[in-house]
């Protein structure tokens, strides 16, 4: 048990910042950071041997999945909420609010699973294996989600969303 | 210059800095004969770095205290009675006929409790101490994994008593389905033929702390504690007086854990 505090521990911040970005919603994000750390408690002696940080996001990741399935089943609306309101004071940090709170508004409008990728390989380092790990998926699909991901949120931040065509997207060797 | 071709995924990985030195040496050069393309993984290395900006404050508060790791094994402790009933029903829904059939004595025993515990050990011991065959699942060669195995499906760390000191070598051990759920179970040899078996598994609700008492049951004989909510029962066919002496060694090794 102590093994598993001084393992798990310093990661619940990056669970809840990776729980906030994907619900947007302070209360719902940290409901499911700690169901998550429940599980993890209870599960800690069947996790097999790799990246105990993997690991755990795997279990947020999965979730999450669950959740944003039931909300879309039963049409819930979860409120968002504003990226870290009250920590920003001063003009200057006010702009700041205002430019991240557009870069988290522009991240919202891509599809789950492109999002995921991003804010785990982008935020979270994570390695492309331990994504893949965490999502579920081949390496190979992490690659092109990422890649889409990236694509998609450039277009957005450039202001061509629908716009496409004069990217310069490469072959990609899988 | 290396000819490998640049491709997608070594912009991304550029981006994400998680090149070997060579290589991004290589895209580096790539991207500056390629105006285009180092204009896209520019605006991708600041779109990374405005995520993670953007970002880092929900890292940075402080944590609420249903979040206190500290307190949710806390929580679960004293919780964990309730999780063993669930565990228990489900086993007994998935356990088929050879399952329902061992456990058709058991249903008229005391529920839960230490006799009880007592006498899935003396089902156990009558079943596997016999068999010439296959006596255990896994051997001792397989320690580790047999140790892996049973703190899995116990939801617990196990620990293999080690009665050598006792003249009881381990044979090995398995997992058997008792009424209360899952239970580890282990096979000792005296190398003269004379076998004992140790079985273990939390208790579900009674006697969740219990002294050590002599049990006898469909021709077996024993002893059975229980300590802080896991319970032991060692049966064999020794002399009563060196199966004492064995229990308290295994509940001496426990207690150490």
């Amino acid at each position: 048990m102590k093994d598993m505090l001084v393992q798990v521990e310093p990661l619940i911040p990056a669970l809840r910042r990776y729980a906030r970005a994907l619900v947007r919603n302070r209360a719902n994000a940290d409901d499911l950071v700690q169901d998550c750390l429940e599980r993890a408690v209870s599960r800690w002696h069947q996790r097999r041997d790799g990246s105990v940080r993997a690991w755990l996001f795997t279990i947020l990741h999965n979730l999450a999945t669950d959740q944003f399935r039931q909300a879309s089943s039963r049409g819930r609306h979860v409120p968002i909420e504003e990226a870290g309101e009250g920590e920003f004071r001063g003009a200057a940090a006010q702009e700041h609010r205002l430019m991240y709170q557009d870069v988290l508004d522009k991240l919202a409008k891509l599809p789950g699973e492109q999002r995921a990728v991003l804010l785990l390989v982008a935020v979270e380092d994570l390695s492309y294996a331990e994504a893949a790990k965490v999502l579920n998926v081949p390496i190979g699909t992490v690659m092109s989600r990422l890649s889409r991901a990236r694509e998609r949120l450039q277009q957005e931040l450039d202001g061509v969303a629908g716009a496409p065509g004069n990217v310069v997207t490469m072959r990609r060797l899988t | 210059m290396n000819n490998r071709p640049i491709t997608e995924d070594d912009l991304h990985a550029y981006v994400d800095d998680v090149l070997e030195p060579e290589r991004r040496a290589e895209v580096g050069s790539y991207l500056a004969d390629h105006p285009d393309v180092a204009k896209r993984v520019a605006g991708f290395a600041d779109q990374r770095e405005l995520l993670r900006a953007s970002l880092a404050p929900i890292a940075d508060e402080p944590l609420p205290p249903e979040l206190n790791l500290s307190r949710i094994v806390e929580g679960r402790r004293r919780r964990s009675p309730p999780a063993w009933w669930a565990i228990a029903a489900m086993l007994l829904l998935s356990v088929g006929g050879f399952g329902g059939w061992v456990m058709r004595g058991s249903l008229e025993a005391p529920s839960g409790g230490l006799a009880a515990l007592a006498q899935e050990a003396a089902y156990s011991y009558n079943v596997y101490a016999p068999d010439r065959i296959r006596p255990v699942e896994v051997r001792a060669s397989d320690t580790t994994q047999l140790v892996q195995w049973i703190s899995s499906r116990l939801n617990r760390p196990v620990k293999v008593p080690d009665l050598a000191d006792s003249g009881y070598r381990l044979m090995g051990g398995r997992l058997v389905a008792t009424q209360h759920g899952p239970a580890a179970m282990f096979m000792y040899d005296d190398d003269h033929g004379s076998r004992v078996v140790v079985l273990t598994r939390p208790m579900s609700s009674a006697d969740q702390n219990a002294p050590m008492t002599a049990q006898s049951n469909s021709g077996a004989t024993g002893f059975a504690w229980a300590d802080d909510g896991i319970g032991y029962s060692l049966v064999g066919p020794a002399p009563t007086n060196s199966l004492k002496a064995i229990a308290n060694e295994v509940r001496r090794q426990a207690r150490a854990i």
